[in-house]
């Protein structure tokens, strides 16, 4: 099982309440803005914490409130892609691409530096200050960056949505690439339809409930 | 402009307690302001309000304060003296000690503002990427906040210069101690014949003003410059 995820959180007042169980392969989490989509990403990120539940990816328990665990965000190896991008400004892109990177050990490293960047075909933005990106080279080093961190599993908030119709199909094929030659569970948000028939192995529809 | 050897006395100490009052002000002042950008709790509302006192304050009666708290009979003081062989009354050690406290709001002020700046989603982001909470706090929000940071202490330095009511109050006008630049201005005004020194001094405190202000504008425009620079 790739993800094994239960989880309830109340937000406001909104209750997020969502629990599913996928294989391997591309997960889509659908649901209508709003709906508390990146809220669940960001509690199996370890960014938020459930109120109540379990979360399971891979096989490995990230949190479970019965048990009273709850492993810190650099513990649980998510590789999350941010709907923004989210670059670090005050680094050039070879750093921020180097940010997880240089902090696992070589012999446990999902990727060497040159080939995330031959495979997101970034090689000629090493030495740019992200501002200077345009949101799909900016989408494809964030990626980079996630995936030379050596993530278990990947987590991508709308990765498409900031980009135009040109730059989204660059994205794509990079995220099908990855989906198809990594072997990586990959929970993936979205609102698109197109999008997801294109993409997901499995659909997990999402809705909150007023409270 | 020649300076007499009274004069550079005069600049050296200002400088000296300056530097000193910034040195022992920033560790307190980032603090503060930490847990003024970052944290909530009950009577947050009171400790804000108290670490801008000295802003709105008379300097005499911060002085004052000080002179209680910190003089060779008050409590803090004699801690001072006892344990760490520190006095501050009528001493340099005390003139920064008063600079000190008045430039603290306007540290506190310009570094929550930094803080408050740096975009947190950028710390979880290097969270996920295998950060713990110090080394996101170090590699992300230190180096995105470093130019208010900067522009505090500056600040910090310039206020300390012009620092008089409560230096005057708290440790008294003694030369080559605690007379510094505003100090020797106002001797200086009372004195038949001190016009020219005044001017000499007066015009040192704009030129150190001056410089300073212009110093922290380079280094903000130099550190926003780095990033601006590959502009497509």
């Amino acid at each position: 099982m790739s993800f094994d995820i239960d989880v309830e959180r109340r937000l406001g007042d909104t209750r997020i309440a969502l629990r599913f169980q996928s294989g391997p392969g591309l997960t889509a989490l659908f649901g209508p803005s709003g709906a508390g989509k990146s809220s669940v990403l960001n509690m199996i990120a370890g960014l938020l914490r459930p109120d109540r539940g379990r979360i399971v990816v891979a096989g490995e328990v990230l949190f479970d409130s019965e048990a009273g665990l709850d492993l810190p965000p650099e513990r649980r190896h998510a590789g999350y892609v941010f709907q923004d991008g989210r670059l670090f400004p005050h680094l050039r892109v070879r750093d921020n691409l180097r940010y997880g990177w240089k902090h696992i050990r070589p012999e446990d490293r999902l990727m060497e530096l040159d080939e995330a960047v031959a495979f997101l075909g970034i090689g000629h933005l090493l030495d740019r200050w992200p501002r200077t990106l345009s949101g799909g080279e900016a989408q494809r080093a964030a990626i980079g960056r996630a995936l030379l961190s050596s993530p278990r599993f990947l987590l991508m908030d709308e990765p498409l949505s900031s980009l135009d119709r040109a730059r989204r199909e660059e994205v794509l094929t990079v995220i099908e690439r990855l989906r198809d030659e990594l072997a990586l569970p990959i929970l993936y948000v979205s609102h698109d339809h197109a999008e997801l028939e294109r993409l997901a192995s499995a659909i997990i529809p999402l809705e909150t409930e007023r409270a | 402009m020649h300076l007499s050897a009274e004069e550079w006395e005069i600049l050296l100490l200002s400088l000296k307690v300056s530097g000193v009052a910034v040195a022992l002000c920033l560790p307190v002042a980032f603090a503060l302001a930490w847990i003024l950008a970052r944290t909530r709790f009950p009577g947050k509302v009171l400790l804000d309000a108290l670490v801008h006192l000295p802003l709105v304050l008379p300097p005499v009666v911060t002085g004052w304060l000080l002179l209680l708290a910190f003089g060779n009979e008050g409590p803090a003081g004699r801690w001072f003296t006892q344990w760490l062989g520190i006095t501050f009354m009528f001493r340099w050690t005390g003139a920064a000690l008063a600079a000190a406290v008045m430039a603290l709001p306007l540290m506190v002020r310009a570094m929550r503002l930094s803080l408050e700046a740096v975009d947190r989603r950028l710390e979880s982001a290097a969270r996920t990427l295998g950060a713990t909470r110090a080394r996101a706090f170090f590699t992300i929000t230190l180096p995105l906040a470093l130019p208010g940071l900067l522009a505090g202490m500056v600040l910090g330095f310039a206020r300390s210069l012009g620092e008089f009511g409560a230096t005057i109050t708290f440790v008294s006008n003694i030369p080559g101690e605690t007379r510094t630049i505003p100090l020797a201005i106002y001797g200086a005004l009372q004195l038949p014949d001190g016009e020219a020194q005044v001017t000499r001094l007066a015009l040192i405190a704009v030129a150190l003003s001056l410089l300073a202000l212009v110093a922290s504008e380079l280094l903000a425009r130099r550190y926003a410059g780095d990033r601006n620079r590959h502009v497509l």
